[in-house]
């Protein structure tokens, strides 16, 4: 398997400004320290309540926002810092690393049609000529499962689920390597959700995609990632491949999100293992282990040091004390 | 399709009569020698001095028997002139600078928006009156003292709404995408906040038109005889009570202009919206 995207030790923290002269009184430590690899045509799926920094990780490989400390490496290149880099590189960049949006809706330009939407990208880099822009465009609203005849419209013109087709295509009108997908079908009906996953797997042999599948349940990821990456608090705490995680889950975290996941089986009887409280804030994480405070195992070393992401054999990453004492 | 937009713009009244009224007013500039029964100056007759509205005189005479109908009709000249000149420079100016704000951040927006909340924290009639005293009375200055007076709006405006729309998922997707600032700047933010844009140019046109009248009411803009909606008020308010009509039709011409565009403002902006025109 062979890396497309390795990421180390990034972190992004928003500084809080206060006062007359904006003086930085703190920081909110989005992401503080994550580490993966995506391989090529692999998906990746990256869970965890809202607010523990899935979505600013997304936002910081793509490079549309300014990371804080880490490095991003695509294809061999560091693109850590995209401002100091040539502009012919960053084109490229922006070429091959694409991202699906959550909310249909705000993410497609209401004053363009779906033509330039998706023919528009391809036009601004010259990547072909006028007439075969048309065609793509065609071709890419016909493997996205829309109506070419239906270009000349406008966004809101269509529904949730089209529209998420839309950004699709629009995703693939540059022929990306990776595409983040922030939680593509939380704001769809159940039953579109799984059209548009069953759209993503396809599209993902077709164009040999590698996928950062962003979601915030379990049950979302299962059909979709190979691998899947639990965040808490800006950290990863567990990461390891579908099954393993699904048979073996180690972390209490990644344990209590799975007794989460609802069953349809009004008979079937569960032991639920309860969170209690909230996610403290990322302006104050917790000392040590930022999960200590929730967690039902945590013993004396937890609120002292911080647990490291370690490899407990098959490719199975936990940071937790519990998997550390001897 | 044509029949459509037709149809769009018939469903919304406000619209329609801003657009009626807008017309008629400029109709009235334009071709203001054919329309008008006399000429506004010349035409001085003291025999029928402070004379009431009748078949001759529509609106009546002035103290100086000019004929008040001839005199709005010329007047709508002065005030429309001023009122889209000096907007079109207001919004010039403010779309510029609010764009370099909200786009450019940093020290830009701390300076602009310093600017900007000096020039909000001084009564625009104040500023145009500091202006019109250094550069003195006449219409170009009257002109250029409007034109740099009213863009703090827009320029408030735009900014906010520059930074409102960063955050909007597709001009994400368009830096993503790998789009040059400048032209995220036009082709996905601009035309997402031409509506509200449009509509403080629309309200500032009438404001202006209502500055200009305040101008020429104290003496300080257009100059007689030039005939201006403003200066007839002026002279006319000696005779408030013997001969109202001299008041009474120039006053009504700016509140019919300024509610026509008023009007024309709001309509057009929801026209412009396409998730709005869909229902």
């Amino acid at each position: 398997m062979e890396p497309i995207l390795e990421v180390t030790d990034l972190k992004v923290h928003f500084p809080i400004k206060k006062g007359i002269f904006a003086q930085t009184k703190g920081y909110v430590y989005a992401v503080d320290g994550v580490s993966f690899t995506l391989n090529k045509g692999e998906t990746l799926g990256v869970v965890g309540e809202s607010g523990c920094g899935k979505t600013t990780t997304g936002m910081a490989v793509l490079q549309l926002l300014d990371i804080t400390s880490g490095k991003i490496v695509f294809n061999g290149k560091d693109i850590s810092d995209i401002s100091k880099m040539p502009f012919d590189e960053v084109i490229d960049f922006r070429k091959k690393v694409q991202i699906i949006f959550q909310d249909p809706f705000s993410s497609l330009n209401p004053r363009m049609t779906i033509e330039h939407i998706i023919g528009d990208p391809m036009r601004i880099h010259k990547m072909f000529g006028e007439k075969e822009i048309k065609e793509r465009v065609a071709y890419l609203m016909e493997k996205t499962g829309l109506r070419p005849g239906q270009a000349g419209r406008y966004p809101h013109e269509f529904s949730g689920g089209q529209r998420q087709r839309i950004g699709i295509a629009r995703a693939l009108s540059m022929g990306p390597e990776i595409i983040i997908a922030d939680e593509p079908v939380s704001a769809l009906d159940v039953s579109i959700q799984a059209q548009i996953i069953n759209l993503l797997v396809e599209l993902q042999e077709e164009f040999d995609l590698s996928y950062i599948f962003i979601a915030h349940d379990l049950a979302v990821v299962e059909h979709i990632c190979d691998r899947i990456a639990v965040m808490y608090l800006g950290k990863i705490v567990e990461m390891a491949s579908y099954e393993e995680l699904f048979l073996n889950p180690r972390h209490p975290y990644t344990k209590a999100l799975f007794s989460a996941i609802p069953i349809a089986d009004p008979r079937a009887k569960k032991d639920r293992t309860l969170l209690e409280g909230d996610v403290p804030s990322p302006r104050h994480p917790p000392s040590g282990c930022s999960f200590h405070p929730r967690c039902p195992e945590c013993f004396k070393t937890c609120n002292i040091d911080d647990p490291v992401l370690r490899n407990m054999g098959n490719d199975h990453f936990v940071a937790c004390h519990l998997y550390n004492r001897h | 399709m044509k029949d459509t937009i037709y149809k769009k713009i018939l469903r919304r009244k406000n619209l329609v009569v801003g657009i009626i009224i807008t017309l008629a007013v400029v109709f009235m500039a334009i071709f203001a020698p054919l329309m008008s029964p006399y000429h506004p100056i010349d035409d001085a007759d003291l025999m029928v001095s402070d004379q009431p509205p009748s078949i001759e005189f529509l609106f009546g005479t002035d103290e100086q028997g000019r004929d008040i109908l001839s005199r709005v009709i010329y007047g709508a000249r002065v005030s429309l002139s001023i009122g889209l000149l000096s907007q079109a420079m207001n919004t010039v100016i403010g779309v510029v600078l609010g764009l370099l704000a909200g786009f450019m951040g940093k020290w830009w927006d701390d300076i602009i928006m310093g600017l900007t909340n000096i020039m909000l924290s001084i009564p625009s009639l104040v500023f145009a009156l500091a202006i019109m005293a250094l550069l003195g009375p006449g219409l170009i200055n009257v002109f250029l003292a409007l034109g740099f007076t009213n863009w703090a709006y827009t320029c408030r405006i735009t900014r906010s709404q520059v930074l409102s729309s960063q955050e909007l998922n597709f001009v994400k997707a368009a830096q993503a995408l790998g789009y040059g600032k400048i032209r995220i700047m036009f082709t996905q933010i601009l035309p997402n906040i031409v509506g509200p844009i449009l509509v403080i140019g629309t309200l500032g046109v009438a404001g202006a038109i209502l500055i200009e009248a305040g101008l020429s009411f104290l003496g300080l803009g257009t100059q007689p005889p030039t005939p201006s909606w403003g200066g007839m008020l002026a002279t006319a308010r000696e005779q408030l009570f013997t001969s109202p009509w001299i008041s009474i039709f120039p006053g009504l011409a700016i509140f019919i202009t300024v509610l026509g565009l008023n009007l024309l403002g709001d309509g057009w902006r929801d026209y412009m919206d396409p998730r709005i025109s869909r229902q």
